[in-house]
């Protein structure tokens, strides 16, 4: 049986953005993608999502101070 | 002159071409100076390396001294050495090639595969020390050569500079012969570019001597010229090598060029570095260790840290600190004679000409020191030139003028550990030697008056000038980021004071109270004939409206709240104080609740106000009150100390029950407890009970009204804890959380008076005297075991902080919050953070931690509510 990562309580829901998300978010930050945080493809929550280098994830997790905080890692 | 901009920095090795291209003079003699004190040709002095005495002139560039940058020279080694820098990088190379063809042991394929993964990583800008780690462990492993054949024997290395094959020792020599033969395409498998350093050059054959101004000698109160210490060791070196080659010529037998060379070799490892573990460092004829170049840079007063890292500043000045609590938190005392010192630049427009003109003029405190002119001479304004000066001054001009009342300047106390160890003060010009300073400003700093120094600094723009009162300025610290709270405000006496003039309904005469606030701008005093302390305090008040729990407050089961019989539930309503004690809860540093709720609701100027109307009330009602300590504060009766000799004796008689039933083996272990360990734990908890219990009742018979209690129960200082251990009962002592047990491991007690495996109180470090009826000797003896673990605690404490705040800063110190709340590496423009913290909160405009204050916002929208249906 294989269990799914994103069951689990601990890990944070990761989901890919799609092109134009992407090109929004690298426009609202006016950066390159190369200085985003990266995460790596072989990285076993983007290998489950299947995620491939150079898309970009959003990570959405549970926050001490916020709440609810949205973290982007670029897929190497 | 043209600004320059550096692209990059890249490090290589001198080859020894390289060595000989730059050097201008071949050194060969061990002698410096010849008897008239002329530095001899191809000496370590040569003037072809520069020049440091007045008066001579460089042979290589003409400089005179201050002008030549000096000039490298060189010294032929008459046998190759190895450089003790590179000595373990060797060692894996001669590990990691062919002893026969020197070639890598690895095939070709694989020896590619991991150059391109090396290149890779250089791409991405990622380290890849990991993959240069595998090449050197696969190729040690080796046992034959895969190019030639050749079986491979592991060569030994022999810290520092030594290496074996077998029982056979390689010579600097067979080991630079070695390393020529690795060709230049394996290479970057073991993290070297050949274009940047060939393996060989790591076995040194010329040596660069630096040049004279790296190594200037000074000249002693007798005369005599001293010599740097590189000088020194250079010496030995010449001369070793000029002996090792006479010997050579005479065909000296080969021993002694065996001893020759390995002297050799170690003259110039210490010469590198002389701290290198496996051989004794070189020394001085005192018998200091020599300074050679590895102890140049290295550590804390190295090159790095102390040249580079650090920096000396001139407009500042340094002095003990003293309290004044008659100036503002905002103020600084300066003593005059620095005021004098220290000046604030006037640059001279049509507008302030005459104003400048005016303290060029004087003759008396805040006149003019300097005037520099726009060419940037600088001429001292003294009585004789002070009028053609004066006539002379142009707008464009600066006028350096003494330091006066209301100047801007910056105050520090090391360490600066947070940012309110910097903070902008306005000046004060005193009498005597020492800086002032607010006593509520005592918290940021951590300063206190033992003796404590501390650091000023004059900003010398306008710009500056604005930025220290805009963003440096007290008043703008007075919340913490560190916890959202107020970390100015009251501390010990301004504490105490205000207690004794809230606490209860204590009442004041008219002339009481006028004396009391004639110091502080306070109107609108209504006139009567008796005030309380709460009308008192009031009277400072901005109208602020507050309820909260006092630090007297006993945490009573069930709160009465305004109704509290101890006084202890402040009611603040519209600016007066209706009910309760003001103590640390609120204006604390700290803690100050009404420090808080003042500068949220009237902003930072008011609360600063307050702090300093605050702080002087509690002053003059401290000193008009009378309030002091002494050993008989501590006395408590003959009954009370009965009572806790009867407390103390039941907690033993405990102990010692327990003790019996342990030895008996009665005694029930805890849940996942050995029984010595549930024995420990019940006789710890029995002891420290009996010591709280000694404690209330000394506390009982002292009063509420003992100066040592009304301190201790208003968070002035101290607690009751320390009462307890004055006036009833020391307790436990403790290492590591343990009741004392090491000593006589062999007997298994901790001092001889006991008897071996006594497991006891008093054995093991309990004290029931008190401090003030004093400790017996064998008492003494467990206090400062216990006293001795919080000192070296303290000590390893702020040295391992030390070390861990200076990595944290160099990590972060490229960070900064941007505009649109996001955190980004300022080189790079890497994003370290979307939201600062998540929440892009800042800390130091936070409810204590929290974004929101949703309390204060729901209170003012039920008032405001009230108020329209009124
Ligand atoms: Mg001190
Ligand atoms: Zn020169
Ligand atoms: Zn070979
Ligand atoms: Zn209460």
């Amino acid at each position: 049986m294989k269990i799914r990562l994103q069951d689990h309580i601990l890990v944070p829901k990761h989901e890919i953005l799609s092109k134009e998300e992407a090109e929004e978010l690298l426009k609202i930050l006016g950066i390159s993608k190369e200085q985003l945080p990266k995460i790596k493809a072989s990285d076993p929550i983007v290998v489950e999502i299947g995620a491939k280098p150079g898309d970009i994830i959003k990570i959405t997790r549970k926050s001490l101070t916020a709440g609810k905080s949205v973290f982007y890692r670029l897929v190497v | 002159m043209i600004p320059k901009r550096l692209a990059a920095i890249k490090f290589e090795v001198l080859s020894p071409q390289e060595i000989r291209r730059m050097s201008v003079a071949k050194i060969v003699t061990p002698e410096t100076y010849d008897d008239d004190g002329f530095p001899i040709e191809g000496g370590l002095m040569d003037t072809r390396l520069g020049v440091i005495d007045p008066g001579l002139k460089c042979k290589t560039c003409g400089g005179k001294a201050g002008e030549c940058p000096g000039h490298f020279g060189h010294i032929e080694l008459a046998a190759p050495v190895i450089h003790v820098g590179y000595a373990k990088l060797i060692a894996r190379l001669l590990n990691g090639t062919c002893r026969e063809c020197g070639r890598i042991l690895m095939k070709d394929e694989r020896r590619d595969k991991f150059v391109e993964e090396i290149r890779k990583r250089i791409a991405m800008n990622q380290n890849y020390d990991d993959i240069i780690k595998e090449v050197f462990r696969l190729t040690k492993a080796a046992k034959k050569c895969p190019h030639c054949g050749a079986e491979q024997v592991e060569i030994k290395f022999d810290k520092p500079t030594f290496y074996y094959e077998g029982e056979h020792r390689l010579t600097p020599k067979d080991v630079r012969e070695r390393l020529e033969k690795i060709p230049n395409e394996d290479l970057p498998a073991f993290g070297i570019d050949p274009k940047i350093a060939r393996p060989e050059w790591f076995v040194l054959t010329v040596l660069p001597v630096p040049p004279v101004t790296v190594r200037p000698s000074i000249i002693l109160e007798t005369g005599q010229r001293s010599e740097d210490d590189l000088t020194h060791k250079l010496v030995d070196i010449i001369r070793i090598n000029q002996r090792f080659l006479e010997n050579r010529e005479a065909g000296a037998p080969p021993q002694i060029l065996e001893d020759l060379w390995e002297l050799l070799q170690y003259h110039i490892t210490t010469y590198l570095d002389n701290e290198v573990s496996g051989i004794p460092p070189a020394r001085h004829r005192s018998g200091r260790p020599l300074k050679t170049l590895a102890q140049r840079l290295k550590g804390k007063e190295g090159r790095f840290r102390k040249s580079l890292s650090g920096k000396r500043v001139n407009f500042s000045a340094r002095t003990v600190i003293s309290p004044d609590p008659a100036i503002s938190i905002s103020e600084v005392g300066v003593p005059k004679e620095i005021a004098e010192e220290l000046t604030v630049p006037i640059f001279v427009t049509p507008r302030n000409i005459e104003i400048a003109r005016e303290f060029i003029l004087r003759s008396e405190h805040p006149k003019a020191n300097y005037i520099v002119r726009p060419d940037g001479k600088r001429i001292r304004v003294i009585e004789s030139n002070k009028e053609e000066l004066a006539e002379k001054l142009e707008p464009g001009w600066i006028v350096e003028r003494q330091l006066m009342d209301g100047d801007i300047v910056l105050f520090n106390r090391q360490p600066s550990l947070h940012r309110m160890s910097i903070m902008a003060h306005y000046v004060r010009v005193l009498p005597y030697k020492t800086f002032r300073l607010n006593p509520a400003v005592c918290p940021p700093y951590n300063a206190d008056f033992d003796g404590d120094e501390m650091n000023l600094h004059v900003p010398q723009t306008l710009e500056a000038q604005a930025e220290a009162k805009i963003l440096m300025a007290v008043q703008e610290h007075i919340l913490s980021p560190r916890f959202g709270g107020p970390i100015i405000g009251g501390i010990h006496d301004h504490i105490s004071g205000l207690y004794l003039l809230t606490r209860g309904n204590k009442k004041f005469s008219r002339e009481e109270t006028i004396q009391l606030l004639r110091a502080l701008d306070v109107s609108e005093v209504p006139v009567k004939d008796e005030y309380t302390g709460k009308e008192i305090f009031s009277y400072i008040l901005p109208k602020i409206t507050l309820e909260f729990k006092a630090e007297v407050c006993q945490g009573c089961e069930f709160c009465k709240g305004e109704n509290c019989e101890y006084d202890a539930y402040v009611v603040i309503r519209n600016g007066q104080l209706l009910k309760g004690t003001i103590d640390e809860k609120a204006v604390g540093a700290f803690k100050g609740v009404i420090i808080d709720e003042i500068i949220r609701k009237y902003g930072k100027e008011e609360a600063k106000k307050f702090i300093d109307r605050m702080t002087q009330l509690a002053i003059r009602v401290i000193t008009s009150v009378g309030f002091t300590i002494g050993i008989d504060d501590i006395e408590i009766p003959k009954e009370a100390e009965e009572q806790i000799e009867e407390v103390i004796r039941n907690a033993e008689k405990k102990v010692d029950e327990l003790i019996k039933a342990y030895k008996e083996g009665n005694l029930e272990p805890m849940p996942g407890r050995s029984l010595e360990e549930t024995l420990e734990m019940n006789i710890m908890r029995e002891l420290g009970k009996a010591r709280d219990q000694a404690g209330k009742i000394a506390g009982r018979f002292l009063g509420d009204e003992n100066p040592a209690v009304i301190m201790a129960v208003s968070g002035a200082r101290g607690s009751m804890l320390n009462l307890t251990q004055m006036a009833a009962c020391i307790g436990q002592q403790s290492v590591r959380g343990e009741r004392i047990v090491r000593g006589y491991t062999y007997s298994n007690r901790t001092l001889p008076h006991f008897k071996p495996g006594d497991l006891g109180s008093k054995a093991r470090g309990f004290v029931r005297s008190s401090y003030k009826k004093g400790l017996s000797p064998i008492e003494f003896f467990f206090h400062a075991a216990g006293g001795r673990e919080g000192l070296v605690d303290t000590a390893v404490r702020t040295s391992q902080s030390g070390y861990l705040q200076r990595r944290m800063i160099n990590a972060l110190q490229d960070l900064k919050v941007e505009y649109d709340g996001t955190v980004r590496e300022q080189t790079s423009g890497v994003l370290v953070q979307y939201r600062f913290g998540e929440d892009g909160v800042d800390p130091a405009k936070s409810y204590r931690g929290k974004a929101v204050d949703v309390k204060r916002i729901l209170k003012e929208i039920i008032e405001e509510v009230k108020q329209y249906g009124e």
